[in-house]
């Protein structure tokens, strides 16, 4: 992973769902090497966030970029850096391990997945099993290990330790370190304890428009915030 | 991107491979359906030969279609369908890559089912080369006109009865021409006509179909 200096940043994002606004005002900057901590109660918009810098969703006013890519004018490129795990495994029952982790790296326009990941998250034994036999720890673990097939610099991880076990989860929190000791970036949403050393912390709840502001004086409440083009 | 895009395919077909006798829904209805055709109308070879290939393509079209929502349903339940979106490859080459292997698993061996079919129904030898033509051109179209639905439908529950809805009126000009390509051929009048239309309809499909569907997925990825 090469460019010390390349950054991604978000400035004042918000973003809206169902009609219901979720967060404004939003902005975060990232070096290589950066970390950040997504926390808040359910529904304050962690997995919206996460969906927004990956792409799926658009936000509904500000912007978010690579210093030296618009990311607008070449989502390719975005795309190529970032890896997103989110709630679902992505797991076909009727592939295994393997074939799971080969069809990852090449979807993402590599050859083969890279060598021996299948220890850091412990699931070298399980290599040619099917994955309607794995359980949940395991099919979670597998879907992580993903991050390992091919490389990008941007991790996406929504709850990544549910379902982990204790030694799994501090496997992860090793994988994290190596990442971003390598110079890449992990933008990681939780409710539980992921050791992040170093890493700055969103809390929702700052951003967020609180549901009571709203029942009480809805006009002010949102005529206050910035939308964008809303 | 050529790697992401037959990784696609081939996996779509590996899965399809493993899914035992449920990836041959599609060929066992066509077979099904149009043996009872024999069995409902009498097996007078006359009516038989005047309407078989008729049957044939009507069968072909609800086939196909019974196969039609799970082309994106299942990437998109498990969150494959993300992995694959943050791919090199863009949403419009992932559903193109989707409707071949689609096409691959129902269109193919509705083809090679065909001529069996045929002569099951007493068609007129002449219109067999013509059949299998119009299959070519006309089940491909299928797939794509049915990528859109697929695409529409994928976030519901019970998607396959609105696919229905929505692409079987789009089905008709296929059925149109196809049928009419095979009762010329047979008739005398000449296939060309018809044949051509299809292949241009096949070509209009295959660069707009895409830029329905991948925007359709997009907003299915929201």
């Amino acid at each position: 992973m090469s460019g010390g200096e390349r950054r991604f940043e978000a400035v004042d994002l918000s973003c809206i769902r169902g009609e219901r606004p979720v967060f404004s005002g939003l902005s975060f900057d990232l070096a290589s090497g950066d970390g950040l901590l997504l926390r808040g109660h359910n529904g304050s918009g962690k997995s919206s966030l996460l969906r927004i810098l990956a792409g799926f969703l658009k936000p509904v006013g500000g912007s978010l970029g690579w210093s030296d890519f618009d990311r607008a004018e070449t989502p390719e490129i975005h795309r190529a850096r970032t890896h997103y795990v989110g709630h679902m495994e992505a797991i076909k029952p009727a592939l295994t391990v393997e074939e799971h982790l080969e069809f990852w790296a090449r979807a993402k326009g590599y050859k083969q997945p890279a060598g021996n990941i299948l220890q850091a998250l412990d699931l070298e034994s399980l290599a040619d099993v099917p994955g309607r036999f794995l359980s949940a720890g395991q099919k979670r673990r597998l879907s992580l290990t993903r991050l390992l097939a091919t490389p990008a610099t941007l991790w996406l991880l929504d709850e990544p330790s549910v379902t982990l076990d204790g030694q799994s989860a501090a496997r992860l929190e090793d994988m994290l370190a190596a990442h971003r000791a390598t110079g890449g970036m992990a933008i990681v949403a939780t409710h539980t304890e992921i050791a992040l050393p170093g890493a700055e912390s969103i809390d929702m709840a700052e951003y967020g428009i609180a549901i009571e502001t709203l029942v009480r004086t809805p006009q002010t409440a949102v005529g206050e915030r910035d939308y964008g083009e809303w | 991107m050529v790697t992401a895009f037959f990784s696609l395919v081939g996996r779509d077909l590996r899965l399809a491979m493993r899914g035992g006798i449920g990836s041959l829904v599609a060929v066992v209805f066509f077979v099904i359906a149009a043996s009872l055709f024999p069995l409902g109308v009498g097996p007078e070879s006359a009516l038989l030969e005047r309407i078989a290939p008729g049957v044939l393509w009507v069968c072909a079209l609800l086939a196909t279609m019974l196969s039609l929502d799970r082309m994106f349903q299942d990437d998109y339940d498990d969150g494959s369908l993300e992995v694959i979106a943050l791919g090199p490859l863009p949403l419009e080459l992932v559903v193109l890559a989707k409707v071949l292997a689609h096409w691959l698993t129902t269109g193919l061996p509705l083809i090679i089912a065909a001529p069996v079919l045929a002569v099951l129904l007493n068609m007129s030898t002449q219109g067999f080369a013509v059949l299998m033509i119009s299959l070519l051109l006309g089940t491909p179209i299928l797939s794509l006109i049915g990528s859109v639905g697929a695409a529409l439908t994928v976030g519901l529950k019970r998607g396959g009865v609105l696919i229905s809805l929505m692409v079987l009126p789009l089905y008709v000009p296929v059925l149109i021409f196809a049928v009419g390509a095979v009762e010329g051929a047979i008739f005398g009048l000449g296939a060309e006509a018809n044949l051509l239309i299809l292949a241009g309809g096949f070509l209009f499909f295959l660069v707009l179909t895409p830029l329905a569907s991948a925007a359709a997925l997009r907003m299915a990825l929201e």
